[in-house]
């Protein structure tokens, strides 16, 4: 059967590149169109996307899945190869209890550390480090969150493991850092060196001055607030 | 093999009372345990160590943490009964979006309309009739969100329908004079076993929240 996969993502956004990296894991071709979500966003994102007007969309055979972890269940569950998300009820449960620390906690309060005011920061970096230090936990030894091979929570975590460790470089701050936290390190390692990782993450010399500009930007709009 | 399932619980959250739904719709015998959020249990902290927070649902010793996680797990292991999540991935995937949508919105908005006065609250008033009106799009002409059956949208959002006394008295506004077909929705949820036995009256929600009202110092 012709199947028709397109992603309208954003070159540079953690989202979208979690449903690429799916699709990518499955071996499943796609269209990708890149949205200008910081000037115009197109009709078509606008009509697929009508609630949250957000990237990333999966339109499969014209039918569109929105929220990259709605999209990465409906990737899971439509091509059943190369599986990444545990068969096991209760395994599974742990793997989106990750999955959702990761989402609600870990690099939203990451991320903040990155541009939140002088005053705030040692409080926020604070705790990003203790969110760091539960999120290692998960790995438990293994080499990967999914085990030997790239897991769902590895997918999700790719925002820490690349873009925040981006964002760190920039502000000059080294939370994830080697000797603080060894085997979460060593994971952001051996994650970005997978070669299938590698063909598709953003280049880090366009993502570094793209992230620069971002957070100059959240800077400029906390202190107006 | 015997199985042996426990519920931490608090008897208002919202949360706690989605499980408890899953559970009585899957027919599941499970020992209630109702915890004191300001003295939590040494359980609890045991059980949910990241969070601390309940609900938190014991499978034979093993902790499932996180509302909507503990409705799929159990839609999965007690798979032969009453199914909340559609089997169609597609179908699927529309309501975990729905179901997340209400995470996202409800409690937040809500609780700013009990929590705030003034223009804070009407601000807070209007984006929850807002979010109340999208989801009475979205239900449509359906008696429920799950279609002809309860389903995974209406476990995670029924709850909600506990505090919306508690939340007209204090915003003083009527909800169903603005979205009487979501009001009849969720009569229509209360008629059903699981819904009733699992959500507490509602002007006893009202009284805990004049409590918490005091408690944290709003008028």
């Amino acid at each position: 059967m012709g199947e028709e996969v397109k992603v309208f993502g954003y070159w540079a956004s953690p989202y979208s590149y979690r449903a690429e990296l799916a699709l990518k894991l499955k071996g499943v071709s796609y269209e990708y169109i890149n949205e200008d979500i910081f000037g115009n966003k197109s009709d078509l994102l606008l009509k697929y996307n009508p609630v949250h007007k957000k990237v990333p969309v999966l339109l499969h055979n014209g039918k569109p899945i929105v929220e990259s972890l709605v999209i990465l269940e409906y990737i899971e569950e439509t091509w059943k190869h190369n599986p990444y998300l545990p068969q096991d009820p209760y395994d599974k449960s742990t793997a989106r209890f990750w999955i959702k620390f990761i989402d609600e906690k870990c690099f939203p309060t990451l991320w903040l550390a990155a541009w939140s005011a002088e005053n705030e920061r040692e409080k926020v970096t604070n705790e990003a480090c203790e969110y760091l230090k539960t999120l290692e936990s998960a790995l438990n030894g293994k080499k990967f969150f999914g085990g030997e091979t790239i897991g769902m929570v590895d997918i999700v975590a790719s925002s820490v493991g690349y873009f925040i460790r981006v964002t760190q470089e920039i502000m000059g701050q080294n939370l994830l850092s080697a000797d603080k936290f060894p085997q979460l390190f060593q994971w952001s390692e051996d994650f970005a060196n997978c070669s299938i990782v590698k063909e598709s993450l953003p280049p880090r010399d366009k993502l570094l001055p793209f992230v620069k500009g971002l957070i100059a930007k959240y800077q400029q709009d906390n202190a107006k607030a | 093999m015997a199985e042996e399932v426990v519920l931490l619980d608090f008897w208002p959250s919202p949360f706690g009372m989605r499980s408890r739904i899953a559970l009585a719709e899957k027919g599941i015998k499970y020992e209630h345990k109702e915890e004191d959020l300001r003295n939590k249990s040494a359980l609890l902290l045991q059980m949910n160590p990241v969070h601390k927070k309940i609900p938190v649902l014991i499978h034979n010793g093993k902790p499932v943490c996180e509302s909507l996680i503990q409705v799929q797990y159990i839609d999965e292991v007690w798979h032969d009964k009453a199914p909340l999540l559609p089997s169609d991935p597609y179908q699927k995937a529309t309501a975990r979006f729905w179901a997340d949508y209400v995470d996202k919105k409800i409690y937040e908005v809500g609780g700013r309309v009990w929590k705030t006065k003034g223009e804070k609250q009407a601000t807070a008033k209007k984006e929850l009739i807002e979010t109340l009106k999208l989801l009475e799009k979205e239900l449509g002409d359906k008696p429920y969100f799950g279609g002809e059956s309860l389903g995974y949208v209406d476990v995670a959002f029924i709850p909600f329908y506990s505090w919306f006394y508690a939340l007209e008295k204090c915003g003083n506004f009527s909800i169903e004079a603005e979205c009487p077909k979501l009001i009849a929705w969720a009569k229509r949820c209360m008629q059903k076993e699981s819904v009733a036995k699992s959500l507490p009256d509602q002007q006893k929600v009202y009284d805990f929240i004049l409590e918490m009202k005091k408690h944290f110092g709003i008028e």
